[in-house]
């Protein structure tokens, strides 16, 4: 008797079979595929740009099979504005770190953003800089200890963590911006789905749209896998509460 | 002439970009060089091109980095502390090998230092304002002719070689109105197809990527290699320079841009003395015209370097000339009065003729 198979779980299109050079139970992997999901969801590969930024993921397009630029560090929002004038029908998506979005780069994302840039953001926080060896970010929680910071952070000297979802959520040209995680299978699912429509308010021409993603750095932070996957869930979400920050598409 | 303009420098390099199809504009205010955003602003939209001032030069450059991966003809302009903001975007591009036009006109430095002209820029711009040992092709333009001439050639340049081109002016020739004959851009048959841009995947097999990361063994060194050759190729065939009376000359002037302008008004008048003063006016500052240097010198062993700084250019001429010229110098640092007068570069060509 013939039996159907059904694929149920697939590769995405737009991801090479190349095997990622991240740590064991490190979130960008994850984020990668989310991302690429949303790619294929739209059938967009053929005119899709994707800016990389510097930090772990900077061999993006190791991964994407879809054209790509690298920008300097925290730049990539202001190569993405360059890219979308040339190429306005283009889906642009810059993919940055903390370090990269929120540091060097604050003054980039915020104009970016105010202008309405029709570019989706994606921004992995991990409260570290990862590629760098561990050292102190502007996301890094209130006394965790990091390479810079090894009496833990003082506000009273390094000042807060920022809050980017919510900072980028209050300019005029922002669209959309959210936080989600990828701590557990379901928000996994429903990060895909936010990711989707970062995506999908660029495609429709609405606006700027941000995505911040709360992503575990096992290595730098000195925890097991499952142990960095708590940290997410717990300490992190205290003090970066998920959620849509604005959506412009949904009435009030 | 019914085509004759009367126009500022800053408006006629802003023209010649765009006569050559220049569509995209990023930049950030900075005195001596406004009217090249304010131009811009005003006439991108009516070509239906594109203008926008960046929240920095960094974001500036950076914009110009992302538009020129994308396959635009894109320009920049700033001065002083803005090009050193661009130093870091300069290397990537020149790095992952993007086109693009920067212009320069140039201010006395350093810090805020001041907003008259200036040449203290040269090492900056000749020698890499930024990381990793790259190189750019530096046009030094002395009038407003040809601030608009070789705003059009630089991007031919720049996209035949893949590179950043940087136009070097400065805030006399920038702000200064002259007379201008426009004509129209004729793209070179032969530059080059892009496709190494980034514009989507589309029916292509492979992805382009524009990137300056090089990580696996020895691909770093190979793609410097690359660059070098490519540097060669650009002196072999871009170097361009005009020489004037080199045939007898007892002594032989040399000067760019606006220092060039003076030295011309003071040489001619050197010549109504009866000096034989011969002149070299490097027009691509990189590439360098050694070759005119050694050349010259074997016949006339005397050079006097005029420069708005304080000794830079000077360097290049005595690595050309290889010891073969006792090679002298007279400039001044720019900044407010400091302009050197045509008498008193006479007066230095009469000091160095005679002794
Ligand atoms: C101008 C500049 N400064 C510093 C660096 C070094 N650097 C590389 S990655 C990085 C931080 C990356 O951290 P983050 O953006 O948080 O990304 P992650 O690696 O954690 O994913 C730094 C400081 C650089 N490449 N360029």
């Amino acid at each position: 008797m013939a039996v159907s198979v059904q694929p149920v779980f697939e590769r995405p299109k737009v991801l090479k079979t190349t095997a990622t050079h991240y740590c064991a139970g490190c979130h960008h992997g994850i984020v990668h595929r989310l991302v690429a999901e949303a790619i294929d969801h739209f059938g967009v590969q053929d005119r899709t740009i994707g800016i990389g930024s510097v930090g772990c993921s900077v061999l993006l397009y190791e991964y994407f099979d879809i054209d790509v630029v690298e920008a300097p560090h925290g730049r990539a929002p202001a190569v993405g504005t360059g890219v979308k004038r040339v190429h306005p029908d283009s889906v642009v998506f810059t993919y940055q770190g903390d370090g990269d979005l929120a540091a060097i780069g604050t003054a980039e994302i915020i104009h970016a953003a105010n202008r309405g840039e029709l570019m989706t953001v994606i921004f992995l926080n991990n409260t570290t800089y990862g590629m760098t060896g561990g050292q102190m970010a502007p996301t890094t929680l209130p006394g965790q200890v990091t390479t810079t910071s090894p009496y833990g952070r003082d506000v009273k000297v390094e000042g807060y963590p920022i809050r980017m979802a919510e900072l980028i959520a209050m300019l005029g040209g922002t669209g959309f911006s959210a936080r989600v995680a990828v701590d557990t299978p379901q928000r996994v699912l429903e990060a895909g789905k936010t990711i989707r429509k970062a995506f999908g308010m660029q495609i429709e021409k609405q606006g700027f749209a941000f995505v911040e993603v709360l992503g575990a750095c096992p290595t730098n932070w000195g925890m097991s896998a499952l142990e960095a996957n708590a940290r997410v869930s717990g300490e992190m979400m205290g003090y970066f509460p998920l959620g849509v920050y604005k959506d412009i598409t949904v009435s009030a | 002439m019914n085509n004759r303009l009367f126009v500022k420098g800053n408006e006629a390099v802003a023209m010649g970009a765009i006569e050559a199809g220049c569509r995209y504009y990023f930049g950030y205010p900075i005195t001596p060089q406004n009217d090249i955003p304010e131009y811009m602003s005003r006439e991108m939209p009516k070509v239906g091109g594109f203008f926008l001032q960046a929240e920095s030069e960094v974001a500036a450059i950076n914009m110009v980095l992302g538009a020129g991966a994308a396959g635009g003809r894109v320009m920049t302009s700033s001065s002083g502390p803005g090009i050193s903001l661009k130093a870091e975007g300069m290397s990537f591009m020149a790095g992952s090998e993007v086109p693009a036009v920067i212009v320069n006109m140039q201010r006395p430095g350093p810090g805020l230092g001041g907003i008259d002209a200036s040449q203290a820029d040269y090492f900056q711009a000749v020698k890499g304002a930024g990381h990793g040992g790259y190189r750019l092709i530096v046009l030094a333009p002395w009038s407003v002719q040809e601030l608009y001439d070789l705003g059009m050639l630089a991007f031919d340049l720049a996209d035949r070689y893949r590179t950043p081109v940087m136009i070097l002016g400065d805030a006399m020739l920038g702000q200064m109105k002259e007379a201008l004959i426009p004509h129209s851009y004729h793209r070179p048959a032969d530059l080059p197809e892009k496709d190494w841009v980034v514009c989507g995947k589309g029916r292509r097999n492979h992805a382009n990527v524009v990137k300056s990361l090089m990580l696996k063994d020895g691909e770093l060194e190979a793609h410097n290699w690359h660059l070098h050759a490519k540097y060669d190729l650009i002196k072999q065939r871009e170097t361009r320079c005009a020489t004037d009376n080199l045939d007898g000359a007892e002594l032989l002037v040399t000067a760019f841009g606006c220092a060039a302008r003076i030295a011309r008004t003071a040489i001619d008048m050197a010549r109504g003395e009866g000096m034989k003063v011969g002149m070299i006016r490097p027009v691509t500052v990189f590439p360098f015209p050694s070759e005119v240097y050694l050349q010259a010198t074997a016949r006339t062993p005397k050079v006097l370097c005029i420069e708005l700084n304080n000794g830079q250019m000077v360097e290049d001429v005595r690595l050309s000339v290889d010891r073969q010229a006792d090679v002298r110098f007279y400039g001044r640092p720019g900044g407010t009065g400091s302009l050197p007068t045509p008498e008193e570069l006479l007066e230095q060509i009469r000091k160095h003729y005679k002794d």
